[in-house]
């Protein structure tokens, strides 16, 4: 009885397990399918790239019916884990990959490569009621830093500094952190907001607020800048003169001192689909686009290394 | 005959089958919070060993990409936390429990039936929405008030947090005040005490176990609460001084962190361990609620 009773069970076992083995490879070979038929590319990253990738994805799509492009923001460091870990296709980041995200992709097989798509001037923004309008690099550094803590040292009223900044991810916060802290710590006075959009909403209600986001967030819809907010003006140091992120001419001849190359990274040799993504944000059409959003062209040297990258 | 048992026999299966169905969700309950329990602990546990539990607990510094040096101290974040929760209390509990004596014993029936929906229908707002009143609201009120260049502080999360666990408090408190026999009131008013003096020294201290508890509940939901903390408090990462200063909970690290860190670093780990303490002290909070007032309605049964 015993005996028969535990025959009968293995039986049930063993034709559930086919069964499931049966539901599993069907299941696999229908989602096979559908991503094959679709094609969907899933880019994901910079917060500060997001819009502009988004739109860049939009033109595209209406150009070549059956392409399928999902835009996604999270930060850099997002981006980037993500295409060490192969959840994404393409990368947004608005920073370099640091050795250790490098070691840990070689590390899992995953050899990426990196195509700048455009250029940003990394823009230190205040309210629109404060008087500063310039500060050197070393003043923004040191303002970050929490080392000076009131504006009536940089030539503003006394008032206590309101600094906004982005969270740790953010490729922006490694770029200010790496170019203009010197690699020193942020002040822990620093309020995180979410992304670029939050900072320019949070400044322009803080009279002695200080934030940094990247040029393509100073101006609206219509090119005009934003309701509330100042642009800061940088210099170099205290000799030479001070810039404009917003003049093209300044940051195209690198005398604005803290614009950086925007990314996009594949994991290997990107495949067909990618590529034609990618050479359409490189053509002229697609860096024509790049500046309407307020970000700027990449030079000659980028678009040569870039054109390595697609070979 | 024979029949007759066989029915018996589908008939007792049934009932067992039923039983046993039912044992296993309330089993399946239990498991699931052990299996979360475990899954926390367990990598937790690697950073722990890695950053040492002194640095831990006792540090301020919280910066875990620092170039400098990675840093993992939890204090400030933790002050912050109970700041908050404390600021919530302060404010929520003595309105919560003036609410529920009102709904308990003034308010006629009417009145009652309008307010008791609202006070649950506060309940019912997502706390997105309870944040985005903060950024937009109360954050700006709290500025003008205080002559602050900005509103994101403490005291904005714990106005915010206090709305929250009024709706918890309220009902609570009320229907450990109901719970109080009718003959103990009749007493009190049979000695000569007005309604006022019987609601302070007759009703309040026999209820008092179940208003502890309510205040215990109100505090789980302080504790645990992210969106609308994340949204208001500004999310700075020093130690608070005051509640007039932006703040980063325990919460809103987890909230902030979690979504774009690299997957087994000792800062993954890290945040888990912050997880850990985070569900410890819910669920001690949550358990001591419960116990108290297992307690009250053996006492007034």
């Amino acid at each position: 009885m015993d005996k028969k009773k535990r025959h009968s069970v293995k039986k049930i076992m063993a034709r559930a397990g086919r069964a499931s083995l049966f539901l599993a490879l069907s299941l696999l070979f229908m989602h096979h399918q559908l991503t094959a038929q679709r094609k969907m590319i899933q880019i994901k990253g910079s917060d500060t790239m997001v819009n502009l990738v988004q739109i860049l994805a939009e033109e595209y799509m209406a150009k070549r019916p059956g392409a399928a492009i999902a835009v996604l923001g999270g930060g850099s460091g997002t981006g980037i884990t993500a295409i060490i870990n192969g959840t994404c296709d393409l990368a947004n980041h608005s920073r370099e990959w640091k050795t250790k995200e490098l070691d840990l992709a070689y590390e899992k097989g995953v050899r990426p490569r990196i195509f700048a798509i455009a250029v940003d001037a990394l823009s230190i923004v205040v309210n629109e009621r404060n008087p500063v309008d310039k500060l050197t690099m070393v003043q923004v550094g040191s303002i970050f830093r929490g080392e000076i803590k009131n504006w009536k040292v940089v030539g503003g009223i006394d008032q206590k500094i309101s600094l906004y900044g982005r969270q740790s991810n953010s490729g922006t916060y490694s770029f200010l952190q790496e170019h203009v802290l010197n690699n020193k710590n942020y002040s822990q006075e620093v309020k995180e907001m979410n992304g670029n959009a939050q900072i320019i909403e949070a400044v322009s209600r803080d009279e002695a607020a200080v934030g940094y986001v990247g040029v393509g967030y100073l101006l609206d819809e219509f090119g005009q800048l934003r309701k509330g907010i100042k642009v800061i003006n940088i210099s170099k140091d205290e000799n030479s003169p001070e810039y404009s992120p917003l003049d093209k001419n300044s940051v195209y001849s690198a005398r604005y001192p803290i614009s950086r190359p925007l990314y996009q990274s594949t994991s290997g040799k990107p495949s067909a689909a990618i590529a034609d993504f990618i050479k359409f944000e490189l053509s002229p059409e697609g860096q024509a686009m790049v500046e309407k959003e307020g970000f700027f062209k990449i030079s000659k040297e980028l678009m040569a290394a870039n054109e390595k990258n697609l070979k | 005959m024979g029949s007759v048992k066989k029915k018996g026999i589908l008939a007792d299966l049934k009932e067992s089958f039923t039983k046993r169905f039912f044992q296993i969700s309330s089993l399946l309950v239990i498991l699931i919070l052990l299996g979360i329990f475990a899954l926390l602990l367990y990598t937790a546990v690697p950073a722990l060993r890695e950053i040492g539990l002194r640095e831990f607990l006792t540090s301020t510094r919280w910066d875990p990409t620092s170039p400098e040096k990675p840093e993992y101290g939890i204090l400030s974040m933790l002050a912050s936390t109970i700041m908050v929760t404390i600021g919530a209390l302060m404010i929520a509990f003595p309105l919560g429990l003036a609410v529920a004596a009102y709904l308990s014993d003034v308010a006629s029936p009417r009145i009652r039936e309008i307010v008791k929906p609202v006070v649950e229908l506060l309940a019912a707002i997502p706390s997105v929405v309870v944040g985005f009143i903060g950024m937009t609201l109360a954050g700006p009120l709290i500025a003008r008030i205080f002559k602050l260049s900005h509103g994101l502080t403490a005291l904005n999360g714990s106005i915010l947090l206090a709305i929250m666990a009024l709706p918890t408090i309220i009902s609570i408190s009320e229907d450990s005040l109901n719970a109080v026999p009718v003959s103990y009131v009749e007493a009190s008013l049979a000695l000569g005490a007005n309604r006022w003096q019987t609601l302070i020294s007759v009703k309040i201290p026999a209820a008092i176990s179940g208003i502890i508890a309510a205040l215990m509940l109100g505090m789980g939901r302080a504790i645990g609460e992210t969106m609308t903390v994340l949204m208001a408090t500004g999310n700075a990462r020093a130690f608070p001084h005051g509640f007039l200063q932006s703040v980063r909970t325990l919460t809103a690290n987890i909230a902030i962190e979690l979504g774009e860190v690299p997957y087994y670093t000792t800062h993954y780990y890290a945040l888990f361990a912050l997880g850990l303490i985070l569900f410890v002290t819910t669920f001690f909070v949550n358990l001591t609620a419960d116990v108290i007032l297992e307690k009250q309605k053996r006492k007034l049964r």
